[in-house]
């Protein structure tokens, strides 16, 4: 099994990409679950949300604490929240901001990606609302889902020009983050 | 099979029940469930009167209303608003109406707390309604169709409400199989009331009883309670037959061949229970799916091997302990006299239940088993320092 945690802010999201990586895990023919750190949410505060994946169906019900992969929508977290909090040894630590992973100096025994997920979005999307561009990064960075998943998955929920330009955005993403580039 | 919100999971099992009235009060982390419903009705999915009301109270007494005269009837409430149904929910049971609700668990206020556990549906314990706990999102949504084949049946008649987790079982996606139409037209028959209002043949319904025969009328739901013990259990085989899928009858065992140590429990945790369990030897799972009526003899005969039974809840009595235990206890009691009974609070007002809490568990009952001095009943993840 594979868990990922989600940190944002009250919305960016944070809920829809982990409902919408699960809708696109199972799309690739696994288990998955999400849900979000139930909370009185508000637009602005820190927000997290978890995601599942298995060859198996999942039953454990309590919060990630020891996640594979932990996804940054949003850089002001960083001294805000304790993001890293249980990331596993070789884990994944993925990153919307500007700065180059160098440039963060977060450190640790796992992977840290960064990716400009909000100028794509403003680009792509013309918002500069990242989840679904986060995703395009996840699946590039971890291979947990695949891309044609994850597009399929946003495409379901946003039809028209709408989920056609979030595909856009998704693919960038996933291209960038196989090519090695920060963003 | 396609990935959902449990929400929306529940709200599609009683688009399915084709309900004639639907009349519920929003209230987190019931929402959801009724905002889906009432999508499904303003989009012509769903043939039904959508009644909004001002209260649970009046939401629950709409339901009674339309039950009484016949029609199928759905609400769903949870925590305080469950708790200011108090009084119809009595009256719906004592009138013998076959309402089904989906009683979404959530803690009691104050302090305010909008996350789960299950001291609300505890608290209707004794209201005459059949109390089934659901462990996942899918028998959530399979429970609300076999409840109203069970609600409905002419030897049971009594209202019924599916017990689930809120936000753990509600606001979690997961893959799940939403019925068709007409499978479930196929499991389900339509209402057919023996008595119901009508001005053809006028009747009336929950009118005085003096004490010469109040307490026949109890004893009737009483009796009604022992038949649904046969007919949750005839149901969830008809429906295993009709439907590919089966979660025990009154209670549903979990490595229980050979297991010293059982955990005794209802609803959603017992998923990560199983999780744990599967990595220790010795120790099994009691699932309770209908706690309201009791399954008594089935508790016996599962635990008749047992040493330890750790009961785990969500809920408890101020000044005495767990209210599942204190059952447990009860139906144990002159039939197994060697067993070590353990209870165990957790998860109250959401706090996370982790499988290092129920290795805790499992590591108190080896110790009590050993024959190690522990507490009767004890809670776990108590933080010492608030205090």
């Amino acid at each position: 099994m594979k868990e990922l945690r989600i940190h944002g802010r009250g919305g960016q999201g944070s809920v829809t990409a982990a409902e919408l990586l699960a809708i696109a895990a199972f799309r690739d023919r696994k288990y998955s679950q999400a849900f979000p750190a139930f909370g009185a949410e508000r637009r602005g505060a820190p927000v997290m949300a978890f995601m599942r994946v298995d060859d198996e169906p999942i039953r454990i019900r309590s919060q990630v604490y020891e996640p594979d992969y932990v996804m940054v929508q949003d850089a002001s977290l960083i001294g805000v929240v304790d993001f890293m909090s249980g990331l596993k040894d070789g884990g994944i630590l993925l990153i919307n901001t500007p700065k180059s992973p160098e440039e963060l100096g977060l450190k640790g025994n796992f992977t840290l990606r960064t990716i400009n997920a909000t100028a794509i979005a403003k680009e792509m999307i013309g918002r500069p609302i990242v989840n679904t561009t986060m995703m395009g990064a996840f699946a590039g960075v971890t291979g947990a889902v695949s891309l044609h998943a994850v597009i399929y998955a946003v495409k379901e929920r946003f039809r028209g020009v709408a989920g056609d330009n979030n595909a856009k955005a998704i693919k960038r993403a996933y291209d960038l983050m196989i090519e090695g580039v920060s963003s | 099979m396609q990935v959902v919100e449990g929400s929306y999971a529940i709200a599609h099992a009683v688009k399915r029940c084709r309900p004639d009235v639907i009349s519920a009060y929003p209230i987190t982390p019931q929402t959801h469930i009724v905002e889906d419903l009432a999508q499904f009705v303003a989009d012509g999915e769903l043939e039904c009167e959508f009644v909004p009301v001002d209260s649970e109270h009046s939401a629950m007494s709409v339901a009674l209303g339309a039950s009484a005269v016949g029609a199928r009837a759905y609400s769903a409430s949870t925590s305080q608003g469950l708790a200011l149904m108090w009084e119809v929910l009595y009256n719906v049971s004592g009138m013998r109406l076959p309402v089904v609700m989906t009683a979404v668990n959530r803690a009691m206020s104050a302090p305010l707390s909008i996350w789960n556990d299950q001291q609300d549906t505890i608290g209707a314990r004794d209201s005459g309604w059949i109390q089934i706990y659901v462990e996942d999102i899918q028998e959530a949504h399979d429970a609300m169709i076999q409840g109203y084949k069970i609600a409905e049946s002419k030897d049971v008649m009594l209202p019924l409400m599916v017990c689930a987790d809120g936000f753990i079982l509600t606001h979690t996606y997961e893959p799940v199989v939403l019925a068709e139409q007409i499978e479930v037209d196929d499991f389900l028959p339509p209402y057919e009331p023996e008595y119901f209002l009508s001005v053809d043949n006028p009747l009336s319904f929950g009118c005085f009883a003096e004490p010469d025969k109040y307490m026949e009328f109890r004893y009737m739901q009483h009796e009604a309670m022992d038949r649904a013990r046969i007919k949750i259990k005839e149901v969830a085989d008809e429906f295993g037959k009709a439907f590919g899928r089966y979660y025990g009858g009154l209670i549903e065992g979990y490595n229980l061949d050979g297991a010293e140590i059982v955990l005794l429990t209802f609803g959603s945790i017992i998923g990560t229970i199983k999780e744990v369990v599967d990595r220790e030897k010795n120790v099994g799972i009691l699932k309770i799916r209908s706690y309201r009526p009791f399954p008594l003899v089935e508790i016996r005969d599962a635990l008749k091997d047992a040493k330890v039974v750790a009961v785990i809840e969500k809920d408890f009595s101020a000044g005495f302990e767990g209210a599942l235990f204190t059952d447990v206890k009860a139906a144990l009691y002159n039939h197994i006299n060697d067993l070590k009974m353990l209870g165990f609070v957790v998860g109250l007002g959401g706090r996370d239940v982790r499988a290092d809490d129920i290795l805790e568990i499992i590591k108190r009952s080896k110790s009590a088993m050993d024959g190690g001095i522990t507490d009767e009943w004890q809670f776990i993840g108590l933080r010492g320092e608030l205090l």
